[in-house]
C-alpha cells in the first residue's frame, strides 16, 4: 500500500519537478532504473511468496542499482560500456521475466 | 493475521518507509529518465565509442561531399568562364551596335536635347535655312535629329520640293519641327548666336523660331538599313 502510494508520489514529483538529468549520469540512470524495478518485481514475487522482508527488500534494491550502474560505469572505462550494458539489461530483463511468471502464477495460478 | 497486516499498513515502521521511499525514488528515476530521452537529442546520451563511429561516419561522409563540391565548382568556374567571355563580347557587340545603329539612325534614340520648331505661314523658309539649322545642330554636338518625323543623318539632304521641302526625297512643309538629342544647353546656345537660326529665321518674312529645352526628348523616326553595294571593310593595317 505505502510502496503503491509513494510510487505515484513519485511519478508525480518528476511529472512536477521535471528536472534533467546531470549528464554524467545520463548513461547509468537508465541501468539503475532498469534494476530497480528488478528488484520492485522481485520484491512483489517475495511478497506473494510469503517472504518478504523489508530490510532484504531495501539492500537488493540499492545494490541492484548500484551494481549495474558501477558495471557500465566500469564497462566504459574499460572500453566495453555498450556491451556491457547490454549484457546487464539482458540478465536483468531475464530476471524481471522470471519475478514475472513467478507472480503470474501466484495471480492466475497459471 | 490480515489485522497485524492492516496494523503493519497504518502504523509504518521504518525500514516500511524506507520501502516506500525506495519506491518513490523509483517511480521519479523512471518519470525523469523517460522525460530525458523524450526531450534530449540522442546524443547526449550516446555513449562514447557509438558517438566516435558516428563522428567517423560523418567525417566520410563530409570528405565525400567535399569532393563532389570540389568537382562542381570546377565544373561551375568552367562554365561560368565560358559564359562570361561569350557574354563580354556580346555586351561589346551590343554596344558597337547601338552606336552605330544611333549614327546611321537604325535604333531610337532618346536623352537630354531640345525640340526647335520654325513656324512659316507665309513660306520663306527655304531649304538652304533648314540645311544650315542642321548643320548648326551637329556643329554643337547634336547625337541624334529628326525633322518632322525624318531621321537626319550623315547622308541626309534638303532640297526644295514646290512651295514646300523635301528631305531625303520625302516632302516636308511648315511648321518645320526639329527634335535633337545633344547637350540642350549647347544646343540652344548654338542656335541663339549672332547670325544663326534664330537670327536668319526671325529676319525672314512672318517665320517664327521656338527653342524648347528639355531634359528628355525621343528621336524615334528611323531609317533602313543600307547594305553598301561596293563598299567593303578594309582590313586594318
Amino acid at each position: 500500500m505505502i510502496p503503491a502510494l509513494a510510487l505515484a508520489v513519485g511519478v508525480v514529483l518528476g511529472l512536477l519537478v521535471q528536472p534533467s538529468v546531470p549528464v554524467a549520469l545520463q548513461p547509468y540512470l537508465p541501468i539503475a532504473v532498469v534494476a530497480a524495478l528488478d528488484a520492485v518485481f522481485g520484491g512483489v514475487r517475495a511478497l506473494l511468496d510469503g517472504i518478504f522482508d523489508d530490510r532484504v527488500f531495501v539492500v537488493s534494491f540499492v545494490s541492484n542499482a548500484l551494481v549495474a550502474a558501477v558495471m557500465v560505469f566500469a564497462g566504459d572505462q574499460l572500453g566495453v560500456g555498450g556491451q556491457l550494458s547490454t549484457a546487464v539489461i539482458v540478465v536483468l530483463g531475464i530476471r524481471i521475466f522470471g519475478n514475472l511468471a513467478a507472480i503470474r502464477r501466484h495471480l492466475f495460478r497459471a | 493475521m490480515t489485522a497485524a497486516r492492516e496494523l503493519r499498513g497504518l502504523r509504518p515502521t521504518r525500514s516500511t518507509l524506507l520501502v516506500g521511499l525506495l519506491a518513490g525514488i523509483l517511480g521519479f528515476a523512471l518519470v525523469v529518465q523517460v522525460r530525458s530521452r523524450q526531450e534530449t537529442d540522442v546524443f547526449p546520451a550516446t555513449r562514447q565509442e557509438d558517438l566516435i563511429r558516428i563522428l567517423d561516419d560523418l567525417n566520410a561522409r563530409e570528405d565525400r561531399l567535399r569532393q563532389d563540391v570540389d568537382l562542381l565548382e570546377r565544373t561551375r568556374d568552367d562554365l561560368t568562364g565560358e559564359v562570361g567571355q561569350e557574354a563580354a563580347a556580346l555586351a561589346e557587340a551590343q554596344r558597337r551596335a547601338d552606336v552605330l545603329g544611333i549614327l546611321a539612325g537604325t535604333l531610337a534614340a532618346e536623352g537630354p536635347g531640345l525640340r526647335l520648331t520654325i513656324e512659316d505661314p507665309a513660306g520663306s523658309v527655304t531649304a538652304e535655312v533648314l540645311l544650315d539649322a542642321i548643320q548648326e545642330l551637329r556643329d554643337a554636338g547634336a547625337e541624334a535629329m529628326m525633322l518632322n518625323d525624318v531621321r537626319i543623318v550623315a547622308s541626309s539632304y534638303v532640297i526644295r520640293a514646290g512651295r514646300g521641302v523635301s528631305v531625303d526625297g520625302v516632302p516636308i512643309s511648315a511648321p518645320y519641327r526639329f527634335v535633337v538629342v545633344g547637350e540642350a544647353r549647347t544646343l540652344a546656345e548654338a542656335m541663339d548666336i549672332p547670325g544663326g537660326v534664330i537670327d536668319v529665321v526671325n529676319s525672314l518674312a512672318d517665320a517664327r523660331v521656338v527653342v524648347d529645352p528639355r531634359p528628355r526628348v525621343v528621336v524615334d523616326a528611323l531609317r533602313a538599313v543600307q547594305t553598301p553595294v561596293y563598299a567593303r571593310p578594309s582590313e586594318p593595317g
